[in-house]
């Protein structure tokens, strides 16, 4: 009883470690001590678990653990900054299927119904955020195509496996013994991971990396009550919670719900009779230098684009150029620009920008009237102007960084070939708007080349 | 009685996880993301008792014994990557 209570104090004091860590990360300067903290906890509570007088035997334990830490340190080591939406995404695949694995051992133990059904449900949350992050994994990484797959009666075979999901839960409950039903809980809910994230579209995956990031907490959680286990309960709700926070805000940043981006591509919306008129201007990048070199402030509106061209050190560069002229330079970021959430800070942090010239959108926003150049990079629908303007577009509604404000509008781009969301882009026809076609990296490029 | 009790604990964490989470600003939610994930790894905790608990290792152990492995894939890469992540993030130029 001694050894219980001990460990039991040992995760209170692993939990206060969390609870201190996330508050730490309130603010960028005292972040990385909010991880070590954080890290702390972990390690307090992995040590005491080991203290459990239930353990015997510690080989397969450190064949486990020594495993897991090599693949963890090698990946976190050697991960590119760009690749991070996937990184993450396969992290929480990975606990996800751990705590499905855990569920599902702990049923060898003596079950009540109640902890029967903590178990169903953190196999069921497990598994789905296991193959759900592994196919965000796969349309991240572009391993399979970003677009959203979706086919006739959809929706029919979806009701289909909620049902059986039900069915084989209470099933699996009642009648404890009999494995066929284990079996099937575990397939159904790897299958319902795979469905829930196909009919999603790549720019929508900040939303689904923060959904999945929450499910891998609550199926800890879940975890937690089949094992009766306080501390996997706190940690799992806490990042639940977080989860589910960060999922609200990039809902409200694309002015859709949530069930809109889970269970509805873009498309069906109705067509706009509003025709979009003006001439596209190309510019070059030689010409844009001259501007730019004129120019007291000038903001950079980074979009997934930057990402794809590897473009943040580049951007840098032409930052500090542009500041040795003695021009303002700050930075535009949507909440939703990139992959993931906070995709483009964390690109951006590492070509060494400082973090107080990065504004959110609505810092920057009132500020655009006085901006001379707006450098949009890789960046389509949060900078599209349709959003306010043109009523029956898919994305109207949508807050968006008000680029057209600005004096003149540069638009580094590949092609006009429109955005994620399919629509024309009015910002592109707009009378202060200059595109440069081409690589953002390449074009960027000549321009510093001309500062030179 | 202890249903409830765990119930408790379970409201009054996620409320906490509401708040906390809530402050955090935009520019930090990929390094938040990945050490939540890294919290996430928790299980690895019930993971090491159910991996140990033989000497006679049967499915039920081998099972935790994957656990543990993603476990602590999940939290050494977590807190590995959430580190380095928010060791790149300098203020203006000044303090470096």
């Amino acid at each position: 009883m001694d050894n219980h209570l001990m460990i039991n104090f040992a995760y209170v004091v692993s939990a206060t470690l969390f609870i201190f860590g996330l508050k730490l990360l309130g603010s960028p300067a005292t972040a990385r001590r909010g991880n070590m903290l954080s890290s702390s906890g972990m390690l307090i509570a992995v040590v005491f678990a080991l203290l459990d007088q239930g353990i015997v035997s510690y080989t397969n334990i450190v064949i486990g653990m020594a495993i897991g830490a090599v693949i963890g340190a090698l990946a976190a080591r050697l991960v590119e900054m760009t690749s991070m939406p996937e990184m993450v995404a396969l992290f929480n695949g990975f606990g996800g299927m751990a705590s499905l694995l855990v569920g599902w051992s702990a049923m060898s133990g003596e079950t009540t119904t109640f902890t029967m059904i903590t178990i169903f449900l953190s196999i069921l949350i497990g598994g789905m955020t296991f193959t759900g992050s592994l196919l965000a994994y796969g349309k991240l990484s572009e391993r399979i195509p970003g677009k959203p797959l979706v086919f006739v009666g959809q929706n029919i075979v979806n009701s289909i496996i909620v049902l059986a999901i039900i069915g084989c839960g209470v099933l699996f409950v009642v009648e404890p013994t009999n494995v066929n039903y284990l079996y099937a809980a575990v397939a159904l809910a790897l299958i319902f991971g795979v469905m829930a994230v196909i009919p999603i579209g790549g720019a929508d995956m900040p939303v689904v990396i923060s959904l999945l990031n929450s499910y891998s907490g609550l199926a800890a959680c879940a975890a937690g009550f089949a094992i009766e286990n306080n501390l996997l309960i706190v940690a799992g709700s806490l990042v639940g919670a977080s989860g589910i926070v960060l999922t609200q805000i990039m809902c409200k940043a694309m002015n859709r719900s949530l069930s809109n981006v889970l269970f509805s591509g873009f498309g069906s919306v109705s067509t706009s009779t509003q025709v979009i008129e003006g001439e596209v201007t190309p510019m070059t990048a030689e010409d844009a230098y001259y501007v730019l070199e004129a120019a007291s402030t000038v903001a950079i509106i980074p979009g997934y684009g930057m990402a794809v061209a590897q473009a943040q050190h580049v951007v840098k560069e032409l930052q500090e150029l542009l500041e040795e002229n003695g021009c303002e330079v700050i930075y535009g970021i949507h909440p939703v620009a990139g992959r993931m959430p906070g995709h483009m800070n964390v690109l951006l942090a590492e070509a060494d920008v400082p973090y107080d010239l990065l504004l959110e959108m609505d810092d920057i926003n009132p500020r655009m009237d006085n901006v001379d150049v707006a450098i949009v990079i890789g960046a389509n629908d949060v900078v599209n102007p349709a959003a306010r303007e043109m009523e029956g577009s898919p994305i109207y509604g949508m807050p968006i960084i008000n680029v057209d404000h600005a004096k003149t509008v540069f638009v580094l781009k590949r092609s006009m070939a429109s955005g994620f969301a399919g629509v024309d882009n009015p910002l592109f026809f707009k009378d202060n708007t200059r595109m440069i076609f081409g690589d953002a990296k390449e074009s960027i490029g000549l321009m510093i080349r001309e500062f030179e | 009685m202890e249903i409830i009790f765990l119930l408790f604990i379970l409201m009054l964490s996620i409320f906490l996880g509401f708040e906390l989470i809530n402050k955090v600003p935009a520019t930090l939610h990929t390094p938040l993301m990945s050490g939540s994930n890294a919290i996430s790894g928790i299980t690895l905790v019930g993971a090491l008792a159910l991996a140990g608990n033989t000497t006679d290792p049967q499915l039920a152990s081998w099972l935790a014994t994957g656990a543990v492995a993603l476990a602590t894939i999940n939290v050494v890469g977590g807190y590995m990557v959430t580190d380095r992540m928010l060791a790149m993030f300098k203020k203006k130029k000044g303090d470096k």
